[in-house]
């Protein structure tokens, strides 16, 4: 419900883990899963390992206050505790942080992924194919670009990804894939059909150089959390399912070596080494210059050109690697020295306002629960975030979460920022575009969120 | 077959789309899509449900047992909606396996059979399910036991072999008083569902989960309506701002035809 896909995939790992997958469908039997809980809180032994997770109370109302329903969160304890919340997870981070996990490696770097579903003309539909664009709508400084997807059905699918670390605060993902749409090509495969669905993403860029240290006592990060994404191939699934499988691996015959002690933290060293071995790292290797050629003063033009020679000639085989330097939230301009962009508005045909995009995503949220949106400091959105950058919080999130208001209680004119958090779908570009980084996305109750199924 | 209780509850559950999900008409214009999407117990279901656990809490205070038997007709997946239910706290499950739709007679018929053979004191169903609006089935399950019904509840009381129940009519509030075994629909107000939480759900896998294949009743439960058509409403039309009354008027007569 909560994973945005119908990607074009590489079945490497998949053929790996599971060989007769096609045949039997990809299910694992004799594992339990038990979705709608979320995990909170990072639990830690005295040493400082980590010892597991917690869930959240449930039942709690917007001031913290137990409801009738109110269900204590429950403590889970483990040998080994497998990060796996995909792009920039909630806990993720935390650990990042307190292990100093990126001590050694670049800061990660994202996109956002914008897309629709949409049931067009069975005329115009020819499953399998597979189209890329560069370009229009973004400018030559901001890194993006477009995938359409015929699947089968008479069904589209189509988004945007644009880079986390474009400069303009006045950008807005979602309107510039809207007006993507109205392009004579795109447009034409859109008429006469019907939007289905919509969600948003974010993805990590970084690459190689972005990835930290993957392990620490108690515990390793797998898939995007640590950030695998293979950003030339347009593909991550597979190696994050690899990495999974390492990790898997690694655990087991730690958990039942000779020098295995409940005294001791598992420390899953062994769990790098696999994947540094393995053809992840070859794979991410070989394009790590690809994006970050893009930081030139050429930009895009740029990143283009060298990403055509190192992806056919090259390969990676250069002893130079160029680095992720700057975080995305600290590569936004002032409002003052940038440029207003006149987005057209929607038609309603083949571009839609946000709230009905919102609508497509089945998202939901129990009523009257805390904000899982929190900001460290109250007062910092409007005096610096709207102050300095004109809010761009109310142009990145792709669904209407953040929205600067007439301050009733306030001076004449003073407004204030309003979070519809029930709008909220969970793709996380808050917590990394917020120029002030005062924005912690933390987890709702479990359950809650959006609803993709076909996208 | 169950051992002795003080008192029988069946709790009757639908799966349906998850109340939240945004539906569409299907390509051939004969039913909602349906494939792919979540799916959940019927809200009223687990109005129901929380109120069988209710009275069962309420009993064990007086060291009276009650069990509570959670039933559903559908395919396969309906095992998850018992699952909620008995992750909320019923004892065991019935699972009425079937992949065609059933209408809310032919329910009702598997419903009898089930009361028959479980031989509970109260049957609680929702007052309707989301997906068809029908608003039946509870009512022909009283028809076909003739049982006693009190419907469209929001406050339930139980005495020795009686219940009293405050419903919730058109005209206002009612409060009826039933002997027992009698057939309850619950309606919002009733009571707030507990969430299940993560050990009862961890607890419900090994609660006992009976499947029963339909044929085995020897019901008729071919349906008796046949849909013809399912559209979505038409669109709605802008607003228009008119200067003058008479422009009201004229509008109205000409443009809406409703003078």
């Amino acid at each position: 419900a909560h994973t945005l896909s119908g990607a074009v995939l590489e079945p490497s790992a998949l053929n790996e883990l599971i060989p007769d997958w096609k045949e039997k469908g990809a299910e694992e039997a004799g594992v339990e899963v038990f979705p709608g809980f979320a995990a909170s809180e990072v639990l830690y032994n005295e040493d400082g390992s980590v010892r597991g997770i917690a869930t959240n109370d449930v039942g709690l109302d917007k001031n913290f206050k137990p409801k009738d329903g109110f269900e204590r969160g429950m403590e889970f304890h483990a040998k080994v505790t497998l990060f796996a919340e995909g792009c920039h997870g909630s806990l993720s981070k935390q650990v990042i942080r307190k292990f100093n996990l990126r001590e050694d490696s670049d800061p990660q770097t994202y996109g956002i992924g914008i897309k629709e579903v949409w049931k067009i003309d069975p005329a115009k539909s020819d499953p399998g194919t597979v189209i890329h664009t560069l370009g229009w709508p973004i400018d030559y400084s901001t890194y993006g670009g477009s995938f359409i997807y015929h699947m089968g059905d008479d069904t589209l699918s189509l988004g945007m990804v644009i880079g986390l670390d474009y400069e303009n605060p006045y950008l807005s993902p979602y309107k510039e894939f809207q007006r993507f749409k109205h392009h004579p090509f795109v447009k034409n495969l859109l008429e006469g059909g019907e939007c289905i669905a919509y969600g948003a993403r974010a993805l990590n860029e970084g690459g190689l150089q972005s990835i930290p240290k993957l392990y620490f006592p108690g515990g390793a990060l797998i898939g995007c959390t640590a950030g695998f994404l293979n950003l030339i191939k347009i593909k991550g699934t597979h190696t994050a399912m690899k990495s999974g499988m390492l990790a898997a691996e690694s655990a087991y015959e730690a958990i039942n070596s000779e020098s295995y002690s409940e005294e001791k933290p598992v420390v899953l060293e062994d769990y790098e080494q696999r994947v540094k071995d393995s053809w992840i790292w070859k794979e991410l290797y070989e394009v790590r210059n690809c994006r970050p050629s893009f930081h030139s003063p050429l930009k895009n033009l740029g990143g283009i050109m060298y990403s055509g020679i190192d992806t056919i000639l090259l390969k990676g085989r250069t002893p130079w690697t160029f680095h992720n330097h700057t975080p995305d939230h600290e590569t936004l301009k002032t409002a003052k020295s940038s440029k207003k962009i006149d987005y057209p508005k929607p038609d309603g045909v083949i571009s839609f306002d946000l709230l009905t995009s919102v609508s497509r995503t089945g998202t939901n949220h129990a009523e009257d629960q805390p904000v899982h949106l929190r900001l460290k400091n109250k007062d910092i959105p409007v005096e610096r975030n709207l102050k300095v950058f004109d809010g761009p919080e109310g142009r990145f999130c792709p669904a209407g979460v953040y929205e600067f208001v007439d301050d009733e209680n306030g001076p004449e004119g003073a407004q204030r920022l309003q979070i519809n958090s029930q709008n909220c779908i969970h793709c996380k570009t808050c917590d990394i575009k917020d120029p002030s980084q005062n924005i912690d996305w933390t987890v709702p109750e479990g359950g809650g969120g959006p609803q993709y199924s076909f996208t | 077959m169950a051992g002795p209780a003080d008192l029988r509850i069946l709790v009757a559950c639908k799966r349906v789309v998850d109340y939240a999900v945004k539906i569409r008409v299907n390509a051939a214009g004969t039913a909602v899509e349906t494939n792919n999407l979540k799916h959940s117990m019927n809200p009223f279901d687990e109005i129901g449900a929380e109120q069988a656990i209710l009275i069962k809490e309420a009993f064990a205070k007086s060291k009276k047992t009650v069990d509570v038997i959670a039933v559903s007709c559908g395919p396969a997946k309906a095992q998850e909606t018992l699952r909620t239910a008995l992750a909320m706290g019923a004892d065991r499950a019935v699972h009425v396996e079937t992949n065609d739709d059933l209408q809310p007679l032919a329910v009702a018929k598997v419903l009898k059979a089930i009361v028959e053979k479980e031989k509970p004191d109260i049957v609680i169903l929702g007052k309707q399910a989301i997906d068809d609006d029908s608003n039946q089935t509870g009512q022909m399950l009283a028809g076909l036991l003739n049982w006693p019904q009190a419907t469209f509840a929001s406050k339930v009381e139980l005495a020795e072999k009686a219940m009293t129940v405050t419903r919730e009519v058109d005209g206002g509030i009612e409060t009826i008083k039933t002997p027992l075994p009698a057939i309850l629909t619950t309606d919002l107000r009733l009571n707030i569902p507990r969430y299940a939480s993560l050990p009862n759900i961890m607890k419900a896998k090994k609660k006992p989960l009976e499947k029963i294949a339909i044929a085995s009743l020897s019901i008729d439960v071919a349906p008796r309506i046949e849909i013809l058509k399912v559209a979505e409403p038409a669109k709605r039309q802008g607003g228009k701002t008119v200067e003058n009354v008479d422009e009201l008027i004229s509008k109205l007569k000409n443009e809406a035809k409703v003078l």
